[in-house]
């Protein structure tokens, strides 16, 4: 057989059948479901009166309706709670795991697959979220669909696809000390821009990737989706093995070390081909801010805001001008002296323990500066806030003036009450940007919780590696 | 599902690359549990100047009149022109959904994001792919004639003006059959129910911890 890449591996051992023109049917491993795009779906099959292939394969849980702050008082809006509710009829009606709010596992959906050992490597895993291309730091096939191909999952344990291309990503030789995976990513999105991997499978390779946690692989996969791409991948080594070895939903005993020889077989062969290739030098990278409405708006901390008169595509200088009024920025201004009203920790990209270490260790014997009207950490699950709790990372919080929430989606996406008022500007680590994401007219830039935790205490955004002790 | 007939329809443009889904249907009106009437909140924050919440009257808010959607003359557009990577972002099937509440029945762009690409032909909605310079050129047209209109027959991949200039287009051939005939892809994938139970049986007894 000629030599495959990881990606050519995964899908060929879920290709099901294939017709003449390549279309392929995909078997699904696991289906992560959430609140938000799954009503319709269970609506669907019920009208067609369908029949749930395979609930095994589901884990469902509500997220991006949670409430972050007194539970206790339930989802006070009531369309949001109709959505919860709905999630959680549906899931008891046919007999599915679901973790409903209050439950100890409940948490972002991204955060709980991993978490729980529900994703494995050289799975094909899919959710209604383009966020889950997450799961691809298992060496697992993970990607975002929409509700019509989550009620098709639902119905067939497959989906009809079509095979993308081949993309590598190598960040050539380490990273300087304090730059993250967030630092990564935002700079591969910054290089190859928002399509640069569309109709692509990127897997990312080097010295930089393997050397990151299995929480800093998963950032970095997450964010595959604003490059373009609907799932990243990073094949499965030792720090994958370990990571997984123990945890609920993981293979035990015989079929333990059945599924590790296997997942050692999950990488790309040595003279596989790609379609594209990209190489990025990593001891170039610094921490990396946005300062537009696309992720690929992007600059290092200590340069200025890019300047539209520079750039000679015309759409592009015209989307630069339309971001800049919008972010109430001016071109050429040191992105240093951009003064934030919000800060933001938390979302599938960045609310893993290691997040909120690296966010204490800058915030710890610090305050939150006067400018900043609230800053808050958001947990991605309740084992996530509970671990950081056994650390006293919620006191270091506490006592530097963030608050400290219950976890969910939170001001990634502001459907709950969490969120920026027009005119706001927010350090957030989350994913997106898009004019209007955490509230009608606030202003989003995405950064690294440690660059988040920086921009907190000195209430500006400033280089973090100035604030490490 | 309808069957996709050709058709000639007015045309609207949005001059914006990367369009997102958050700006086609803000997160608030996700919260539904079904999937009509979002056409009112397509492109919420651009079509009105205060913000919305389900459940609260559009009629009560203030429309934005620069935008071109809220010019009567669009209000029956059934072709959107857009930029590059046009739908980007979120997998929400809703902003397909709203697309094809408002009465948009082809979106035609230089590319499209992925997702929202596979989501466009489970609803009947045909995202065309024409090369940047073309739609270069559709735009230009766009901006001088008033009451722009354009005929796009799927069955013959063709993207035709008044002038009579025809643009062909590629498509899946699958996803076309689908289309033409109005056909829902579950039931087609549920013809092939034996070889997905024959694929399951050997896939099981290979990895057994998936079981
Ligand atoms: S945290 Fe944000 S990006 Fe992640 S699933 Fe929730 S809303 Fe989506």
């Amino acid at each position: 057989m000629s030599a495959q890449t990881l990606y050519d591996k995964i899908w060929a051992a879920h290709e099901v059948r294939s017709d003449e023109n390549g279309l392929t049917l995909l078997y699904i491993d696991r289906h992560l479901v959430h609140e938000v795009t799954s009503p319709q779906a269970f609506e669907g099959l019920e009208l067609a009166g369908r029949a749930l292939w395979r609930k095994e394969s589901i884990l469902a849980v509500a997220d991006h309706n949670i409430p972050t702050i007194n539970l206790e008082n339930g989802i006070t809006d009531a369309v949001s709670r109709l959505q919860v509710e709905t999630l959680d009829q549906n899931c008891d009606k046919y007999g599915l795991v679901v973790f409903k709010m209050g439950d100890e596992r409940q948490g972002i959906v991204h955060i709980i697959g991993p978490e729980q050992g529900a994703t494995l490597p050289g799975m094909t895993v899919v959710c209604g979220d383009s966020h889950t291309s997450t799961h691809g730091a298992f060496g697992a096939l993970a990607f975002g669909i929409g509700t019509s191909e989550v009620e098709h999952v639902m119905a067939t344990q497959c989906l009809i696809q079509n095979k993308s291309k081949n993309m590598r990503i190598t960040i050539d030789g380490p990273v300087a000390v304090s730059i993250t995976a967030k630092d990564i990513v935002l700079r591969i999105i910054a290089e190859i821009g928002t399509a640069g991997g569309t109709g692509h499978t990127i897997e990312f390779a080097g010295e930089a990737i393997t050397n990151l946690s299995m929480e800093g692989r998963m950032t970095l996969c997450n964010m595959t989706i604003e490059a373009g791409a609907r799932a990243g991948l990073v094949a499965c080594d030792q720090t994958t093995i370990d990571y997984i070895e123990g945890r609920p939903f993981a293979p035990t005993g015989e079929n333990w070390k059945l599924a590790v020889s296997y997942w050692q077989t999950l990488h790309t062969d040595k003279n596989a081909v790609f379609d594209r290739e990209v190489h990025i030098d990593g001891a170039l990278i610094e921490p990396q801010i946005t300062w537009g409405t696309s992720p690929e708006m992007v600059v290092s901390v200590n340069d200025n805001i890019p300047d539209p008169a520079a750039e000679s595509d015309e759409i592009k200088s015209g989307g630069m001008r339309n971001a800049l009024a919008y972010m109430g920025l001016e071109a050429n201004v040191p992105i240093n002296e951009v003064m934030l009203d919000k800060i933001f920790i938390g979302s599938c990209t960045n609310s893993r323990i290691e997040d909120l270490r690296a966010a204490a260790q800058i915030a710890k014997g610090r305050k939150v500066a006067d400018n900043i009207k609230l800053a808050m950490v958001v947990p991605g699950s309740r084992l996530v806030k509970r671990q950081a709790e056994s650390e006293g990372l919620d006191q270091i919080f506490i006592d530097a003036g963030f608050e400290w929430r219950e976890p969910g989606c939170s001001m990634c996406l502001a459907m709950n009450d969490d969120r920026l008022e027009p005119g706001e500007r927010c350090a957030s680590t989350s994913n997106r940007n898009f004019e209007g994401r955490q509230g009608q007219g606030g202003r989003t830039h995405l950064v690294s919780p440690a660059m988040a935790a920086a921009a907190a205490v000195t209430g500006h955004f400033v280089d973090v590696r100035k604030l490490v002790r | 599902m309808d069957k996709f007939q050709k058709f000639s329809g007015i045309v609207v443009a949005i001059d914006r690359p990367n369009i997102d889904t958050d700006a086609i249907i803000p997160k608030q009106y996700l919260k539904s549990i079904k999937r009509s009437g979002f056409g009112v909140n397509l492109f919420d924050d651009w079509r009105y100047l205060d913000p919305g919440e389900p459940g609260k009257s559009n009629s009560e808010r203030r429309v934005n009149p620069d935008f071109l959607l809220n010019k009567s003359r669009f209000k029956h557009a059934q072709i959107l022109l857009a930029r590059e990577n046009f739908a980007c972002g979120s997998s929400r099937e809703h902003a397909v959904w709203a697309l094809m509440d408002f009465g948009f029945k082809v979106v035609i762009a230089p590319s499209f994001a992925d997702i929202f690409y596979n989501n466009s032909f489970k609803n009947g909605l045909l995202p065309v792919v024409l090369a940047a310079n073309l739609i270069d050129q559709l735009f230009e047209d766009f901006e001088r004639q008033q009451d722009y209109q354009l005929r796009v027959d799927l069955e013959n991949q063709l993207v035709t003006n008044r002038a009579g200039i025809q643009m062909p287009f590629e498509i899946d051939e699958f996803r076309k059959y689908c289309l033409l005939n109005g056909f829902d892809d579950i039931g087609l994938t549920m013809q092939h129910a034996d070889q997905i139970k024959a694929f399951e049986q050997k896939y099981f007894a290979q990895y057994p911890w998936l079981q």
